[in-house]
């Protein structure tokens, strides 16, 4: 018997952002499987025009409520870039706190919020507050503890507000770093128990061969930095993310989609475990080794394992750093000279989604004449298509239903925790 | 359970996003400490961002998000249709937010730089109370979860809410946060010019984060009743602070159109 398959989700719950996925099979011949991005522009790129450079980064933070910090941070670096500053090591500091902040705190709410409720069969993480009181709590503590960080490092939880070009406009006081990071230490366990809660979940078996990009750590996981990589061999400056990413408009997307080496490739926590895995705080090793998570892992829902991975990781990483903040403490300045002046200026960080890019040209008054952001989102559309055609293409061989694959395809989406207005700027 | 011999209310909220970075309702799952308690105050039947029921039953729709193409107006007047309260959460959807710097260029020049010759539809940015009447704004970028906290209070006992009057500057003092007024200028190091802040122009309600961390008021919030326009722009001249600059900062949240 051919399998017959109508889905239509409009506007798919628990993601950022508005898109649709569309299936129809009919007699076993798929005719669609289609994910399509349906959010409304804002035309960032042009807002930023005729901009000044200490405007720059706050506007550009508005881009995405989830990954506000890591835009922050890109729109910094590339204004600094542009005006070939380096900031004092203890900005650096603080920034790449807030950085492991927005990396737990966007984390944790997909793994509980967005992610959890397919595993454990409820439609949100609400019903479980009086059904797995447990769960809701460990994510209460985990995701305010997360929140926290950001508070502290950043100033405030969304939309940061004491980073600014050269550095830092404010360093928080030791005692309350130190009671940060003896809060993260405890967390440790809260993150052993989330382990375990992960470890009863049954993800989906699929993978199909992709290109993974990151940015590349010389001896570290790297989140900021200037080297991107492919796992398909490509190498390059960030200053050549044009080359890295080969953004095209496409007619049913209101998101641009990219390319490299074939027509689509995956940034986000499972390309930069395939990528830097070598570099992770063996504690975070650990978790990827119970939770079977090896490399170069090409199951897309294996994402889920690799984000708790990258958790545990990055509160090691930020209790070592609050520790070293601690000792230098306000001793320092916390932000260099600005000279504006007129040219180029490239910024990558890794935001929790992957990996970011800001490029801004100054005229020599200090405001931005031109400016394009390329958006870790953006660069998965395809290849959540692409994985999209091939899961549906498997499961009607398997004579799937139209719920199961709803719901797996739902979760497929969902296991690349798309930013999608993000991917729209 | 009663309280001073009260019945509370549970009212059916469901939230709703627009043009928008999703950061507003992003905080209605932040405040860890009272989440259990917030969520078990109210009915949330629809919060496409966090569950996956959907409902169209409900008393209250939180609209987050500017209104910015055709579709969204369509969707908004069909929510105004169902909703008893009408809450406007968020710069985006009390002002425009961000998303009015758009207005200022040309949209079918800035759709040929996004997209070439595959334009996008687009609309001039405006606030919801543009499009349809709103019983309550909740402004802030984002906005704050106490606050919010405070209003659902105020409709769960069913007592009105005013906002606060006073500006941000009152609660920065509160903070005992350093004057970034009083500051020298950041970057060029101009002895005690400080950074253009909009606190004693804005409307409070924030506890002034973003002052009491070095980032002068920007003004999200919208401006503070009865504030001193006049005065306020004749200080920032004296301090020798450009029009375009103060202007740049007025703009950015859309929130002081027709002021200046």
């Amino acid at each position: 018997m051919k399998v017959n398959l109508d889905v239509d989700v409009h506007h798919l719950t628990r993601v950022e952002g508005h898109g649709n996925i569309r299936v129809r099979v009919k007699d076993g011949n798929i005719e669609e499987a289609n994910w399509t991005v349906v959010e409304t522009p804002r035309f960032f790129e042009v807002m930023l025009k005729g901009k000044h450079f200490s405007t720059a980064a706050a506007l550009s933070s508005r881009i995405c409520g989830i990954c506000s910090i890591a835009h922050c941070l890109a729109s910094l670096e590339a204004t600094e870039h542009a005006f070939d500053i380096t900031i004092p090591s203890i900005a650096a500091k603080l920034r790449l706190l807030g950085k492991h902040g927005e990396t737990l705190q966007s984390h944790l709410l997909h793994l509980f919020f967005l992610a959890a409720p397919d595993f454990l069969n409820v439609p949100s993480v609400i019903p479980l507050a009086a059904t797995s009181p447990e769960v809701v709590d460990l994510a209460r503590r985990l995701k305010g503890l997360a929140n926290r960080v950001c508070d502290i490092a950043a100033g405030r939880t969304t939309h940061p507000v004491s980073f600014c070009v050269g550095g830092v406009s404010s360093v928080p006081n030791r005692d309350r770093l130190l009671q940060l990071r003896d809060a993260l230490e405890r967390s440790l366990e809260d993150l052993a128990t989330s382990v375990e809660l992960v470890a009863g979940f049954s993800i989906p078996r699929f993978a199909r061969e992709t290109e993974f990009v990151s940015l590349k750590g010389e001896s570290d996981y790297a989140f900021i930095g200037r080297t991107a990589v492919s796992s398909d061999g490509v190498e390059r400056d960030v200053s050549d993310y044009r080359q890295m990413t080969n953004e095209y408009v496409v007619k049913h997307s209101t998101s641009k989609y990219c390319r490299l080496s074939r027509d689509s490739f995956a940034v986000g926590p499972l390309a930069r475990f395939n990528n830097n895995h070598e570099h992770l705080h063996p504690a975070a090793a650990e978790v990827a080794s119970r939770l079977g998570l090896e490399p170069v892992c090409h199951n897309p829902f294996m994402a889920h394992v690799a984000r708790l991975v990258e958790c545990v990781h990055a509160t090691h990483q930020a209790i070592h750093l609050i520790e070293e903040i601690a000792d230098t403490g306000a001793s320092e300045r916390a932000a260099a000279d600005v000279e504006p002046r007129a040219g180029e200026g490239i910024g990558a960080v890794e935001a929790p989604r992957g990996i970011l890019y800001h490029h801004y040209e100054y005229g020599a008054n200090g405001k931005i004449v031109r400016a394009n952001c390329v958006i870790p989102t953006t660069q998965n559309h395809a290849n959540i298509q692409n994985d999209l055609t091939d899961l549906v293409a498997q499961s009607a061989e398997t004579m799937m239903q139209d719920g199961e694959i709803e719901l797996l395809g739902s979760m497929l989406v969902r296991a690349y925790d798309p930013c999608i207005s993000c991917s729209v700027h | 359970m009663k309280y001073l011999g009260i019945e509370p209310k549970k009212p059916r909220i469901a939230v709703f996003d627009f043009t928008s970075c999703e950061g507003c309702q992003l905080q209605l799952a932040n405040g860890e400490d009272t989440l259990v308690e917030f969520l078990g105050s109210i009915d949330i039947v629809d919060f496409r961002e966090i569950s996956s029921s959907r409902c169209e039953d409900y008393e209250i729709a939180m609209i987050e998000g500017a209104i910015t193409r055709s579709d969204e107006i369509d969707r908004l007047l069909r929510i105004r249709e169902k909703a008893k309260t009408l809450i406007a959460l968020g710069t985006c959807a009390c002002f425009g937010g961000v998303n009015k710097l758009k207005n200022a260029f040309n949209l079918n020049d800035a759709n040929e730089e996004v997209y070439g010759d595959d334009p996008k539809e687009t609309l001039p940015a405006r606030a919801v109370h543009d499009i349809v009447p709103v019983e309550l704004k909740i402004p802030g970028c984002p906005v704050s979860k106490r606050e919010v906290e405070r209003i659902i209070q105020h409709l769960v006992w069913d007592v009105p809410y005013t906002p606060p009057a006073y500006p941000v500057c009152l609660e920065c003092k509160q903070r005992y946060a350093v004057c970034v007024c009083d500051i020298d200028a950041p970057w060029t190091g101009e002895k005690g010019k400080g950074q253009i802040c909009l606190g004693p122009i804005t409307r409070g309600g924030c506890m002034a984060p973003c002052p009491a961390a070095g980032m002068a008021c920007w003004g999200c919030r919208g401006p503070a009743e009865d504030a001193n326009l006049e005065s306020f722009f004749s200080i920032l001249k004296e301090r020798g602070f450009e029009e375009w600059e103060v202007r740049e900062r007025l703009d950015f949240f859309g929130a002081f159109e027709g002021s200046k």
